[in-house]
């Protein structure tokens, strides 16, 4: 699971909350490959489309202390709606299009009893791992770089 | 009278040409591509998304080619483009001590649970140009340790909390409102969230001038560096259409926890208090500059006396946005033929009005000699 200060949600919730990080955290170019790998093509409607805007996000003073407004960052969005009235909501940080209207429809397909494994088993779970290397790699070289202090010990 | 004087538009077409000439340099070399500059230089892309106050590592990357590396005109370039999109709203507030870290320190801690964890950092180089590095030498791939997995790494301020050593900063009640500079202009004094927001896109050279001045004597805050860390944070934000919150991805941050000593006051016992500084990118001499003049900007609320310049909100918060400065400092070039021809009748006047003063005088003193 990511490492998240979300307030507790039902498990239905964490669990979409936990593919949507996924999905926001991958690249558009993986997106697009498991989309193609899904090779499910499902018939959709645009609820909202595609939109490219601000997020102003907020820090602590202190870390801990009262919320600030740090800095603007760009944000992509996107809702769509299956036939069967699904909604499926895409968004992540930069401003790429086709990446928050595959992810969107992702988030609904997710949604589907039908769908739900195969999303798990050829998305969620390609994706998660190979975030879940990457993480690991960064950990394992910043551990490298760790300070093993030693104490001189002068004359007897 | 005013005179509207219309005319150049040839001679600026043409210079824009010549600008984008210039700035393509000769065409036998390369252009640069914007993933070699935010991957090779993102030290400016990080100063660019600070000061241009927007977090998007390819558009600063466009911002630093167009303005042919001017970071403060790349800055400007990142203002103008946000005011054509849309606000869609306030994330929740980044937690810092859940991040991803790349690099964590400590000057006051030798043994802080986490360890002291470098990074890539240009500390302890012995700042000698690298010859390898014009040559495209090959770059040895880092070293790799194993590691304890920690979810949450404590920030140093929270192991003096334990004494109360320290002070706290506590969060507020969730609804009480967050001041915003892009949305009401700034007013004084200043709230410390106001303050805060100002600095993180302050300019990185004003801010070091300012803090150095702290440490040097004016307005002494006696500060340490208690923790420095940069790494990457989930950001999340709340979709009303949903009714929770959802994850936008990660974020690269830069944050200084400065620890300074404090007397104490009527109200509060001795303890070290606190300056803080974070940006967005990895900006460290920016956050340890911005925890400094943080900390001596709270000398009004820590009732201590107000004598120097990094103290007074005033001057440091009207003054630290270079884009807010560059348009006015470099507003002198452009023509200003109406006013100056008003100031040149003027000075005629006086001239002439002075001159015949003198004269008068002249005449008087004649006069007195010749009786």
């Amino acid at each position: 699971m990511r490492a998240s200060s979300l307030k507790q949600h039902s498990p239905e919730i964490a669990a979409r909350q936990n593919a949507m990080g996924i999905l926001a955290k991958a690249s558009a170019q993986q997106i697009s490959d498991v989309w193609k790998t899904l090779g499910i093509e499902p018939s959709y409607s645009v609820i909202r489309p595609a939109e490219i805007g601000l997020v102003m996000v907020r820090g602590r003073s202190g870390g801990t202390g009262a919320p600030f407004n740090l800095c603007e960052a760009t944000v992509t969005r996107c809702v769509v709606a299956l036939e069967d009235g699904t909604t499926g909501f895409g968004q992540a940080l930069g401003r790429d299009k086709t990446k928050v209207l595959q992810t969107a429809l992702i988030d609904a397909l997710w949604q589907l009893p039908a769908h739900r494994d195969s999303i798990e088993s050829k998305v969620l779970a390609p994706l998660a791992k190979s975030q879940e290397l990457a993480e690991q790699e960064t950990r394992a070289e910043v551990a490298a770089t760790k300070v093993d202090f030693f104490t001189m010990v002068r004359g007897e | 009278m005013y005179v509207a004087v219309k005319g150049g538009e040839k001679a600026i077409r043409n210079a824009h040409k010549l600008m984008a000439r210039d700035r393509r340099g000769d065409t036998k070399v390369p252009s640069v591509s914007l993933k070699q500059l935010s991957e090779q230089l993102y030290l400016s892309v990080s100063r660019v998304m600070a000061e241009g106050s927007l977090y998007d590592a390819e558009l600063a990357a466009l911002g630093i080619k167009q303005s042919r590396g001017d970071l403060i005109e790349a800055a400007f370039l990142m203002r103008a483009y946000r005011t054509t999109l849309p606000r869609f709203g306030y994330s929740q507030p980044i937690d810092t001590a859940r991040m991803l870290i790349r690099r964590r320190i400590s000057a006051t801690y030798k043994d802080l649970p986490g360890g002291q964890l470098l990074g890539p950092t240009f500390d302890y180089t012995q700042r000698l140009l690298d010859f390898k590095l014009a040559a495209d030498a090959e770059v040895p791939s880092p070293e790799t340790q194993t590691f304890e997995k920690t979810e949450v790494v404590p920030r140093v301020t929270d192991l003096l909390n334990d004494e109360g050593l320290i002070e706290v900063d506590e969060a507020p009640a969730p609804d009480t409102p967050v001041g915003d500079l892009t949305r009401e202009p700034l007013t004084f004094p200043a709230a410390r969230d106001l303050r805060l927001q100002n600095l993180a896109r302050g300019d990185e050279g004003f801010l070091l001038a300012l803090g150095y001045s702290t440490q040097r004597g004016f307005g002494r805050t006696h500060p340490f560096a208690g923790e420095i860390r940069l790494g990457e944070v989930e950001l999340d934000f709340f979709m009303e259409e949903l009714g929770f919150e959802v994850p936008l991805g990660t974020m690269t941050v830069s944050e200084c926890q400065m620890i300074n000593q404090f007397k104490g006051s009527a109200t509060a016992p001795p303890q070290f208090t606190r300056g803080y500084g974070l940006v967005p990118g990895q900006g460290e001499r920016k956050v340890m500059a911005m925890a400094l003049v943080d900390r001596s900007l709270r000398a009004h609320e820590l009732g201590e006396e107000i004598d120097s310049p990094t103290q007074d909100q005033e001057f440091v918060l009207s003054h630290s946005d270079n884009v807010q400065a560059t348009g006015f400092v470099e507003h002198l070039k452009l023509p200003h033929y109406v006013d100056f021809q008003s100031e040149l009748e003027l000075i005629r006047k006086v001239r002439k009005e002075w001159q015949e003063k003198q004269d008068a005088a002249g005449q008087e003193l004649l006069g007195e000699a010749a009786q």
